[in-house]
């Protein structure tokens, strides 16, 4: 895979089953975030292949770290998690009535139901995730791809998304995060990415027997 | 002001500007929103000196400013856009190139032909003298299928705005409504050039948003509050142009940059 004009990633092989938790590690600077982006379609890999295995497109749910166009965008919590059922429609662009109880769920769900009017920039980085949680969740996403979704947050609220993410996980939903948390992260992944000079990839057990 | 406003109403060029200039506002604040936020303020200022270069083209030839600019500043649109996906030019410095030489080319065709005279200044500068009534209904119409679309495709708009990686990723055709609204700005920034000018018309899509966001917090709001002050922007601007004979469109730029400043203002004090 090229990353302007440098492989940023090459010989990396995986394969997930539905309902996988895959951790991706790795040093900065050895593909991670090309490979995530390359996986939602986001760039054109120079080369191989990826197989969905059934998961349409709009079941993918992307979620960047944070950038800064979002922070002085006007929009209410309500707002940005209900966007999440336009995946669904095709040529209509209206919400139905589903759509919006749909979203009222999902705020449920990830305990922001009483932000829902609240304005998306003035949510903590913790919240926002959240929401952008939920908005993936409206799109009934069945893969997942975090870009190091806990970088920012503190503890607690990182141990939080953490147990949420198992929890969607849990329903099935597949996942691939990256993360810079190894022992934070480790516990509640089955399957693992190390991406180096040498990738690995195995599933958690054979990581711990790997690094002890 | 009763009386002033009778003797407005009572010229029927006020009439029919009022009518195209009511539209063209609400249009361009509708666009702004999504122009602003996507970083994209530039491209109104770049396609209208796009206009004014396809109006000294138009002029000379004595043919209908409208019919001739409207295609070509959509073309110009499109390859704003086509330039800026590819990465070897940026996006800024290719409306900077694309916007001086349109406006350079335009000066020596007109320089060349008619010469400055007071048909390119009002093209420059707006003026409410301009419209005529044909010209009225091809800008009714034009104006009532951009409101169309973009209420159509207003959910979807936010959505790709919002976040256009994670639209991306789950199947979205980013780049049609990237074209969608390029294409629609050219075609308002055409229609509104003649009583704003081709210099001030990107003002009309850049400043409602921008005010508007200075209070409001949620994309709907800021939607419904952009259009309504930028339509009595519009029409302050065009009494304060009559009454003291300074041209429209730098009057409304006037009104608009005023709003701005309170809206800021209140901002600041009250800390939101």
């Amino acid at each position: 895979m090229k990353y302007e004009a440098t492989l940023a990633l090459k010989d990396c092989s995986f394969e997930l089953a539905a309902g996988n938790f895959l951790a991706v590690f790795g040093e900065n600077g050895s593909g991670k975030s090309t490979l995530l982006k390359s996986i939602a379609g986001l760039i054109k890999p120079s080369s191989g292949t990826l197989n969905f295995n059934g998961i349409k497109k709009s079941e993918i749910g992307y979620m960047a770290q944070q950038t800064l166009v979002q922070k002085d965008f006007p929009a209410s919590v309500y707002e940005a998690v209900l966007s999440g059922t336009l995946c669904k429609h095709k040529y209509f662009y209206f919400y139905t009535t589903n759509d919006k109880k749909i979203a009222d769920k999902n705020l449920e769900l990830l305990g922001m139901e009483k932000l829902k009017h609240k304005s998306f920039q003035e949510l903590s980085v913790g919240q926002r995730q959240r929401v952008l949680l939920a908005r993936m969740l409206c799109a009934e996403a069945k893969l997942l791809l975090l870009d190091e979704p806990t970088s920012g947050l503190d503890a607690v609220a990182t141990k939080q998304l953490n147990s949420t993410l198992k929890d969607i996980n849990l329903q099935g939903v597949t996942i691939i995060m990256i993360s810079h948390d190894i022992s934070g992260t480790i516990d509640f992944c089955d399957k693992v990415l190390q991406l180096g000079n040498r990738h690995f990839f195995g599933s958690r057990e054979e990581y711990n027997v790997g690094i002890a | 002001m009763l009386e002033l406003l009778e003797e407005l109403f009572s010229y029927s060029f006020v009439v029919r500007a009022i009518i195209v200039g009511v539209c063209v506002s609400l249009c361009a604040s509708l666009l702004g929103l999504p122009l602003v936020l996507r970083r994209y303020s530039m491209i109104g200022d770049g396609l209208s000196h796009v206009g004014f270069g396809t109006l000294a083209i138009a002029v000379p030839l004595g043919l209908s400013p409208l019919k001739i600019s409207i295609p070509l500043v959509m073309l110009a649109a499109f390859l704003l856009l086509r330039i800026r996906e590819s990465s070897k030019i940026r996006g800024d410095a290719a409306i900077a190139i694309i916007s001086c030489s349109s406006l350079a080319i335009g000066v020596i065709i007109i320089s060349l032909t008619v010469g400055m005279n007071v048909d390119i200044c009002n093209y420059m500068f707006g003026s409410i003298l301009a419209i005529k009534q044909e010209e009225v209904y091809l800008c009714v119409v034009i104006s009532a299928i951009v409101f169309a679309l973009f209420a159509f495709f207003y959910n979807k708009i936010f959505f790709v705005v919002f976040d256009e990686s994670y639209a991306k990723a789950s199947g979205t055709n980013i780049e049609f409504y990237n074209m969608l609204l390029a294409l629609l700005t050219a075609v308002i920034i055409v229609i509104g050039m003649r009583i704003m000018g081709a210099m001030l018309i990107s003002s009309l899509i850049i400043f409602p948003a921008l005010t508007s966001m200075q209070l409001l917090k949620t994309f709907k709001s800021v939607v419904i509050c952009s259009c309504i002050l930028s339509v009595i922007c519009f029409l302050l601007g065009v009494v304060i142009s009559f009454v003291y004979n300074i041209p429209t469109g730098a009057s409304i730029v006037a009104v608009n940059l005023f709003s701005f400043l309170t809206f800021y203002f209140i901002s600041f004090v009250t800390g939101k």
